[in-house]
């Protein structure tokens, strides 16, 4: 049961990899893509987190009540808003490409074309 | 491991399946605001608030929003 | 190959990585017990240093400022990208005019105009106290940029008569990453070592304290609600500040 977290983030992985894989629709593969990332938040948060431990932040609780680990929060929480953005990035790939070949399909986007 | 941290880590297991399963990507951006819902309270749990935060506003404002978008460009293109 | 046979290369191909990631992650310390001495180092060291209880924000800006720095340059470059992917066809549609959109109905608007300014401020207010709450420049950035998508949602639009709206965004995205970058630049003439908290540090709790932090915060905020709005406006590929006709 302790490591009910990270088989978690394993199974998310492996899930939203499927589904980039099997994807028929390029909005569908970047929605997939996401939740591979979320994997990761899934897994960075499970191992610094401390049994009876607080939230890192000593607003009212002394200074010297057992906290979590705040580095990979920080690391988590930043990748939070940076990859929403590169999602927006994949998006406008996703809208261009549709303008150019006609189709959102990943199957028939499979030839260089001039 | 709490039972509130069980119960959200399974939820958030189960909604990840089903944001893969549904394929129209309309209503899987529906689903996609629900996931970052349920990862926001799995981070809440795991005593991350800053990240809770940040999770809930993106997941629920941004990614759905970006998703309606991009779907409401690719159809006006098709008429 | 056909998608039928990818589909089970897949399966099995996953299946493989899945069963050496578990084998993997059964390695790790058990859920709970955090081994690492970072955590503890920060939480003693951090009050007495920055003079402040936030131990995250502490960390993103000041002892892991150089991530954040990068972080910073990602969310410019994918921005850029973005804008410029969807710029190409723009004179075209400007000159074949905007399509008609359903008026919305008058309790959307209402409710709408009465909840952008709020928001606005909730979000001003999340990134200003970033050191000492939850919260900090990147949440309190979204919420900002999420009231400008409300203003779009209802109807409601505020006209600029002056300066181009796209153009407004576009200078605060910068002004944000520009002010992170001479904050770091300012902490090597100040002090001599980039990224160093330079500022005075004050009393623990107070708005005006930890130095650079809460400054580091605000270019944040600023960067953050100007990129997600750009974004989405480039989407929306109307200046979201524009009146419909």
């Amino acid at each position: 049961m302790s490591v009910l977290a990270y088989l978690v983030s394993v199974w998310l992985f492996v899930v939203g990899i499927y589904g980039v894989v099997t994807s028929r629709h390029l909005v569908h593969l970047v929605i997939c893509l996401a939740v591979a990332q979320s994997s990761t938040y899934v897994l960075l948060l499970g191992i610094g987190y401390r049994t009876g431990g607080q939230a890192p932040i000593f607003g009212d609780i002394p200074t010297s009540t057992p906290v979590v680990d705040p580095v990979v929060q920080s690391l988590t929480l930043t990748d939070v808003v940076v990859s929403a953005t590169v999602s927006a990035l994949l998006l406008a790939l996703a809208v261009q490409a549709h303008r150019r070949f006609g189709s959102v399909d990943p199957d028939e986007l499979n030839a260089l074309r001039g | 491991m709490t039972a509130l941290q069980a119960t959200c880590l399974i939820v958030v297991a189960v909604l990840g399946a089903l944001v893969v399963a549904t394929r129209d990507p309309l209503r899987q951006a529906a689903v996609a605001g629900i996931f970052g819902l349920a990862l926001a309270a799995l981070f809440l749990s795991v005593q991350a608030p800053d990240v809770a935060l940040s999770e809930m506003t993106v997941g629920t404002i941004v990614i759905p929003v970006l998703v309606l978008l991009a779907m409401a460009k690719i159809r006006e293109h098709d008429e | 190959m056909s998608r039928r046979v990818r589909s089970v290369v897949a399966l099995v191909a996953l299946g493989a990585l899945g069963t050496v990631l578990v084998i993997a992650v059964t390695g790790l310390e058990p859920f709970g017990h955090y081994p690492g001495p970072y955590g503890d180092v920060l939480a003693k060291v951090v009050p007495g240093e920055r003079h402040t209880g936030q131990l995250v924000a502490a960390t993103v800006f000041d002892y892991r400022g150089f991530d954040t720095l990068g972080e910073e340059m990602i969310l410019f470059a994918a921005v850029c990208g973005a804008a410029a992917l969807l710029r190409v066809r723009r004179r075209k549609r400007e000159e074949a005019g905007t399509p008609a959109r359903p008026a919305p109905s008058f309790a959307t608007r209402a409710t709408g105009a009465a909840l952008v300014g709020p928001v606005i401020v909730f979000g001003a207010y999340v990134i200003a106290n970033g050191h000492i709450t939850p919260g900090g420049g990147f949440s309190g950035g979204v919420i900002v940029a999420g009231a400008l998508v409300l203003a779009y949602a209802a109807g409601q639009v505020v006209r600029l008569r002056r300066v181009g709206s796209i153009a407004l965004l576009e200078g605060a995205e910068a002004l944000g990453a520009a002010g992170f970058l001479l904050l770091a630049v300012g902490g090597l003439i100040a002090a001599g070592a980039l990224l160093k908290n330079f500022l005075p540090l004050g009393t623990s709790g107070l708005l005006l304290s930890a130095g650079t932090i809460p400054v580091g915060n605000v270019a944040v905020g600023i960067e953050v609600a100007g990129a997600v709005a750009l974004v989405i406006a480039e989407f929306l590929e109307q200046a979201l500040l524009e009146e419909p006709e």
